[in-house]
């Protein structure tokens, strides 16, 4: 409807521009988010499983990134996206099926729920890793 | 399709600031203006209301501007007590009806109105509500039966007709479907929160027969299934109704039909 160049000489009133935004609407945006990052994410453990069965070399290369500060960074995101799709992925089950948390007041407290385990998940998870 | 910057010529400028009045409480609203006589860019007008001079609500501001300030400004409104849905347009960010809408609701330093968001504007605050007028007829919103008609009427137990409240409620204003990013992206194909509200009044409707036609029409990529539960539709509906949960029904049904 947006298109550039449409045929429709009028403005499209302003909407993302102008929008006040809800918790419901910042967690539905980053359940794709997260999901198109696990897409992502993928490919790196496929990469990780191939060069585990091709070389010690080619195994110490891709161990090499993954312990490097932009890898550390990007495994750290990669792990806060599993935790928030799974809780919102849930929500989502339960919306669904159940049909619980349509009330807007409580959606709200459950997306910003989701996006507290995310991050408080993946700290936690990362300081036990670096204890262990 | 998805574009998340408004078309060239529809991005809003800055535009009039208009003199403000000696008074203790004075607020600022800065409105979206746009003149298809004068054609060009839509602007953002800044106008100064003394509010002891006008009455509680959004819409007795515009109101005030009209009759005080400016008088070229633009907007629906008639019942003035949210049974109309006229008055419908985003203020402070979010869609409702401006006329239950108090301007001492809304914190922050100006008040911003807005039409309903991604619709094409006619004037001012008043955008074109073809498609949406569309959508709500696309459902056949009225009673559809086969069996002959009854002598007097149809009939309802107390219990059936329960299933209609938070349903029948609906004035129509559009202040869904306008908050609904899918809606925003897939306006053309996806129906929106307020006629799949109006579809679902219908479906559990007792006296209803038409409800596999009414699934039938429902059954595809886009009519229903662009809901993603985003929710604002919920969020924002200025008479407390709950599309999205509405609509999580009708899917339920789409399910139950085929099992």
């Amino acid at each position: 409807m947006a298109g550039q160049g449409r045929a429709d000489p009028r403005p499209l009133s302003p909407h993302l521009q102008i929008w006040k935004w809800h918790w419901t609407m910042a967690g539905s945006i980053f359940h794709r988010v997260s999901g198109v990052g696990l897409y992502g994410g993928a490919f790196l453990i496929g990469a990780w499983l191939i060069a585990l069965a091709t070389s010690p070399e080619a195994y110490a290369f891709v161990e090499m990134i993954a312990f490097s500060l932009p890898g550390q960074i990007l495994l750290f995101l990669w792990s806060m996206a599993v935790l928030y799709h799974l809780a919102n992925g849930l929500r989502h089950l339960i919306w669904d099926g159940p049909m619980i948390g349509f009330n807007p007041g409580l959606a709200s407290l459950w997306s910003m729920f989701n996006f507290a385990f995310a991050i408080i998940g993946a700290a936690v998870i990362w300081s036990l890793a670096s204890f262990y | 399709m998805v574009q998340l910057t408004l078309p060239k010529g529809s991005a809003p400028k800055k535009g009039k600031t208009w003199p403000k009045p000696e008074g203790k409480n004075v607020k600022k609203f800065k409105v979206y203006r746009y003149s298809p006589e004068e054609g060009g860019n839509p602007r953002w007008d800044t106008y100064f209301v003394d509010t002891d001079q006008c009455g509680p609500m959004i819409l007795d501001v515009l109101i005030y501007i009209k009759n005080h300030i400016d008088s070229t400004l633009a907007f629906r409104r008639s019942c003035r007590e949210g049974v109309c849905g006229s008055c419908a347009m985003n203020i402070g960010g979010h869609n409702t009806i401006a006329c239950t809408r108090g301007w001492d609701e809304i914190a922050g330093p100006h008040i911003t109105i807005a039409p309903l968001p991604h619709q094409p504007v006619v004037k001012d605050l008043i955008p074109d509500l073809t498609n949406f007028y569309a959508q709500h007829a696309y459902v056949q919103p009225f009673l559809k039966t086969d069996t002959p008609e009854p002598e007097k009427e149809w009939t309802q137990s107390e219990e059936d007709r329960e299933h209609l409240d938070g349903l029948y409620e609906c004035i129509l204003c559009a202040s869904c479907s306008t908050s609904c990013p899918s809606y925003w992206w897939n306006g053309d194909k996806y129906l929106g929160p307020a006629a799949l509200l109006q579809a679902y009044r219908w479906l559990i409707d007792s006296r209803d027969e038409a409800t596999g036609e009414r699934l039938d029409d429902l059954e595809d990529p886009f009519k229903l299934y662009r809901c993603h539960t985003i929710m604002n539709c919920a969020q924002v509906c200025p008479k407390g109704l709950n599309p999205a949960k509405a609509i999580a029904k009708i899917k339920h049904m789409m399910v139950e039909r085929v099992a």
